[in-house]
């Protein structure tokens, strides 16, 4: 093989990083912080997340768009372009810090220890490569294979993704397969060389909902086979629901509520959290029923208002909210944080949220029908936004 | 097939039109094209002339000869030699076909990594500086370029004095004397190509299926080259088939002030002589060149791009 | 190839740093090039126009001192011609020719090919095929032939009387400003196929409003920066091919001075008196540069579409 791969070549053990620990979580990220600088200033899409994840375990990362969601996870794999990007805070894999690493030095991790699904395999497929190429790629870049193997390894491959007549579909375009079997094949360039950690970046969102499911269930059966670590990003909390072990809620760049998946559909204390949950579709509701849409969008990442983030838009907002911002505060279940200056389901909540409704209700009297509010206008221009 | 159906009617609709055009001005020009011809010749002399030319047949009657003789390869004769406009054709073509295709392979060998560099390195001061260098060349046109040229490089460094020498005559004699007019004529199309290049790929380098590669560790220069010039490169190929033409002219001018014996010095030969039966057939026959390869380069994008197969077979 | 549509959250994320490369369309200032550009063209323009009353000699008196003086020499700045005629003053009265010819041509373009482009790109369907088809034809020969061939057949150099001065700059004007129709059509018609589609106008259409007022009062003004910028650039093109022309003895009649023809007249003396062909040249290329400069600084400002053919 050609010397660019002899450093990427296994050594005997078969373990790329042979004093990689095999003990200890995989991922420890610490107070990630990224920012763009625009024309207009500098826009903090990630700021100041951590978190840590255990080897086989799933986490789940729920926000709108603009949550910064998307950013985090290019941040941690250090995919995103350097210039006109800031990036601060540590991001440690199997005990290195690989946050400073250059790109070059990244390369060993990109496709090998780490990989990504991207939402929409429509736009990240190389259009004009054949789907056999896409694959073959990094197995040849990253093991010391021949070329008839690499082929044969994707074909096992699409096999285990559970695409028909693999060997045929190796010389399609993308173009050419369906929207789910492009998934499928995304899926199989991520798993080529059997990455620890995988991200999956809204991986269902732009597939036809009977399709959902199913690619859903193929990530988690791979996952199991293979020990991998998932981090899974989602606007949508019922994808994570069933799936997650650990599920972080990102608003405005930052984590506002982190819990183990039971305790944060059960016992959630953020407002924006029990916002996403009713906004949940449930089965068992009548038909027609109205979901629950969250006034107004996402405040400007270049000039947050200060105090909570979540300010403007929550039913539970008191003056001390839009003054200061709560820090993260650990709840009764071991894992689960928060920041809210009054949880939802404590005493303080409660009063919060009675104190807003009697104060509605007699603006409501004063008010003639002419100063209709504001906010309402944006909330109805937002909605559309909810899904994407 | 459909799309070789449409190429060959437009290439019926173009060449008919242009050599129309040609003819159409020859009649507007009004007078006696024996008078411009054989100024001092006698009465009988331009009778015989016109006669021999057909020049008092009925306009359409005229086009249809003409036509129907240009079919069968017949480009008519020369009014003053009487040589045969095919024979001064075929040994003239080579000339420029190679003057035009150096100019082109040196131009893409240029612009490509040009372009592909300046884009990965987007906004940095080596773009801007290697931007800047393209604006300038841009705006150098050739006419001035060749004076240049020719001044410092052959007349004044002696560098370059080879006239032109046929390839199988000697290949670097050969090589020696196309140096110049290739790179005058190269030199305004790098520029052209490069930008186009460069903001194609801007974009493309932006699409999620590079990020995607990129995450795969695969190596910078394969992401470059084997992910994102090729969906970058197709609005290349359109301005480079748009753009034949102006190749052409700029070919003539480059004949014309190096005094290469190609097709552009005929044209400006039939111009200046006011030779119709040569202009209206080399007219004709860079009109069917050009399409011709337009739609070699239409060829190529089907084999660049594989969806506009599907996407042009369903349209 | 992508679907407008499909406005994905990592597009969204995507846009607020694509937004960063110091764009130049965040750019509200002119830089100094621009200025230094315009000055330029501000000169030569102004000379072009003033030369009769500029303290300039006769462009076309004979000095057999000044003949082929170099820079500064015999009482001139810019040296004299092989003739002894003095060359600034040349410069300054082709100056007059060229730009004549290039605002000429580029002007009548403007009109021919503005019109057909917009009602190419507004009503499309069959009409907009025909001028789509008349365009594409008129692009598959090269300019310089059918210039040059409108130039010999409608003002013939030699014979028969009618090649008079004035005639030869009115030929120039119409068989240039022929050939950068297809040009100016082709972009205008692009711009406006993109403009048409735009709510505003669609809107209008939907009231009921009479298409000749559409265009003209929705669709032209938004039209016309892209129009400006390509027409800055086609002046570049058109003073360059008054010195194609000029190459093949149809440029502006001797005696009267062009930048062309004060090129071809000195070509033969390029190896002994270079001045006498690189001032002209000079002269070209500097007009030029800053023609397209400014094209391009207009393009930049209002987010004209490269390669919109």
């Amino acid at each position: 093989m050609s010397p660019r791969h002899a450093r990427h070549k296994l050594d005997e053990s078969g373990a790329r990083f042979p004093d990689a620990p095999l003990e200890g979580p995989l991922l420890e990220v610490d107070d990630v912080k990224t920012s763009f600088v625009t024309p207009t200033g500098t826009a903090k899409a990630v700021d100041g997340v951590s978190f840590t994840l255990e080897r086989g375990r799933t986490l789940g990362i729920v926000g709108e768009s603009g949550s910064g969601k998307t950013v985090l996870s290019r941040s941690i794999m250090g995919l995103l372009p350097k210039r006109n990007i800031v990036r601060e805070g540590s991001v440690i894999f199997e005990g290195r810090e690989i946050s400073k690493l250059r790109p070059s030095e990244m390369r060993a991790y990109w496709g090998a220890q780490m990989a990504m699904i991207f939402q929409d395999p429509m736009t990240s497929l190389n259009p004009v490569m054949k789907v056999g190429r896409q694959i073959t790629e990094s197995l040849l870049y990253h093991l010391d294979i021949s070329r008839s193997y690499a082929r044969e390894l994707a074909e096992a491959l699409m096999g285990s993704v559970r695409i028909p007549e693999p060997a045929k579909r190796l010389n399609e375009y993308p173009h050419q397969l369906s929207g789910g079997m492009r998934q499928r094949v995304s899926i199989a360039i991520a798993l080529a060389c059997g990455p620890k950690l995988l991200f999956a970046d809204e991986p269902t969102t732009a597939l036809d909902v009977t399709v959902q499911a199913q690619v859903l269930d193929l990530l988690q059966t791979q996952q199991r086979e293979r020990f991998m670590s998932v981090v899974l990003v989602t606007h949508d909390l019922g994808v994570v629901a069933g799936r997650a072990d650990e599920i972080a809620v990102m608003y405005a760049g930052r984590i506002v509520e982190k819990a183990p998946t039971r305790t944060l559909f059960h016992e959630m204390r953020m407002p924006y959290t029990e916002a996403l949950v009713h906004s949940i579709p449930k089965i068992d509701d009548p038909s027609h029923t109205r979901l629950d849409t969250i006034p107004g969008r996402p405040p400007s990442l270049v000039n947050p208002p200060p105090g909570c983030k979540f300010a403007p838009r929550c039913r539970y907002v008191q003056d001390k909210c839009r003054d200061e911002e709560p820090p993260l505060i650990p709840g009764s279940t071991p894992g689960h944080e928060f920041r809210c200056w009054f949880p939802v389901g404590t005493p303080q909540g409660q009063a919060a949220l009675e104190r807003n409704e009697r104060e509605a209700a007699l603006g409501a009297t004063a008010a003639t029908a002419a100063t209709a509010e504001p906010t309402a206008v944006a909330a109805t221009d937002s909605s559309p936004g909810q899904g994407s | 097939m459909r799309l070789i159906a449409r190429r060959l009617l437009q290439l019926v609709v173009v060449v008919i039109l242009a050599t129309f055009i040609v003819f159409a001005l020859q009649k507007a020009r009004g007078g006696d094209p024996a008078t411009a011809v054989i100024p001092f010749g006698s009465a009988q002399q331009r009778a015989q002339f016109n006669k021999d030319q057909h020049l008092s047949d009925p306009y359409f009657v005229q086009y249809g000869k003409w036509l129907g003789n240009f079919l069968q390869g017949d480009m008519g004769k020369t009014y003053n030699t009487n040589q045969d406009v095919s024979d001064l054709v075929k040994d003239a073509a080579p000339v420029s076909i190679q003057l035009i295709l150096y100019a082109q392979v040196l131009a893409l060998l240029i612009a490509i990594p040009a372009g592909v560099f300046t884009a990965y390195r987007a906004g940095t001061k080596t773009d801007a500086a290697i931007n800047a260098i393209a604006f300038g060349l841009l705006s150098i046109p050739a006419i001035v370029l060749a004076l240049v040229l020719s001044y410092y490089l052959s007349a004044k460094w002696k560098i370059f004095t080879t006239p032109y020498v046929p390839l199988g005559a000697g290949l670097s004699e050969h090589i020696q004397g196309m140096v110049l007019p290739v790179v005058t004529l190269a030199v305004g199309q790098i520029a052209v190509y490069m930008r186009l290049l460069r903001s194609d790929m801007i974009a493309t380098l932006q699409e999620d299926f590079i990020t995607m590669a990129k995450s795969k560790g695969i190596s910078n220069q394969r992401v470059l080259w084997r992910h994102a010039l090729r969906p970058s490169s197709l609005t290349l190929l359109t301005v480079a088939g748009l753009n034949f033409g102006t190749l052409i002219s700029g070919a003539i001018i480059v004949e014309v002030l190096f005094s290469l014996p190609g097709i552009g010095q005929l044209l400006a030969n039939a111009i200046v002589q006011v030779q119709y039966p040569m202009l209206q057939s080399i007219v004709a026959l860079i009109a069917i060149v050009y399409v011709v390869v337009n739609f070699l380069l239409d060829a190529l994008y089907v084999v660049i791009d594989p969806r506009i197969r599907h996407a042009r077979s369903a349209a | 190839m992508t679907f407008l549509g499909d406005s994905s959250a990592a597009q969204v994320e995507t846009a607020l740093w694509e937004a960063g490369p110091a764009g130049k369309a965040a750019k509200k200032r002119l830089g100094v090039g621009a200025w230094i550009a315009l000055g330029w063209i501000v000169l030569v323009a102004g000379s072009a126009l003033l030369a009769p009353i500029l303290p300039l000699k006769d462009p076309q008196a004979q000095n057999v001192d000044l003949a082929r003086q170099g820079i500064g020499k015999a009482g001139s700045i810019l040296g004299g011609d092989s003739n002894g005629r003095d060359m600034l003053s040349r410069l300054a009265f082709g100056a007059r020719s060229s730009l004549t010819v290039a605002v000429g041509s580029i002007l009548l373009g403007l009109v021919i090919g503005g019109a057909l482009g917009l009602i190419a790109g507004y009503y499309r369907g069959k009409i907009d095929t025909l001028i789509s088809v008349l365009f594409d034809t008129m692009v598959s020969i090269p300019a310089l032939v059918i210039a040059a061939t409108m130039v010999v057949t409608l003002s013939p150099a030699s014979t028969k009387g009618g090649g008079t001065h004035l005639n030869r700059l009115l030929v120039l004007v119409l068989a240039i400003g022929v050939v950068a129709t297809p040009l100016l059509g082709r972009i205008t018609r692009a711009s406006t196929l993109a403009w048409s589609e735009r709510e505003f106008v669609l809107a209008a259409r939907a009231q009921g409003s009479k298409n000749r007022r559409i265009v003209f009062r929705e669709v032209l003004p938004n039209v016309l920066p892209a129009m400006f910028s390509i027409a800055l650039l086609g002046m570049a093109i058109a003073i360059v091919a008054e010195a194609g022309l000029a190459l093949f003895g149809v440029g502006v009649n001797p005696p009267t001075p062009s930048w062309g023809n004060m090129i071809a007249l000195e070509r033969g003396s390029l190896a002994q008196y270079p001045f006498m062909v690189f001032e002209p040249a000079a002269m070209i290329f500097l007009t030029v540069l800053g023609l397209n400069y400014l094209g391009d600084v207009v393009r930049a400002r209002f987010d004209v579409r490269e390669g919109g053919l």
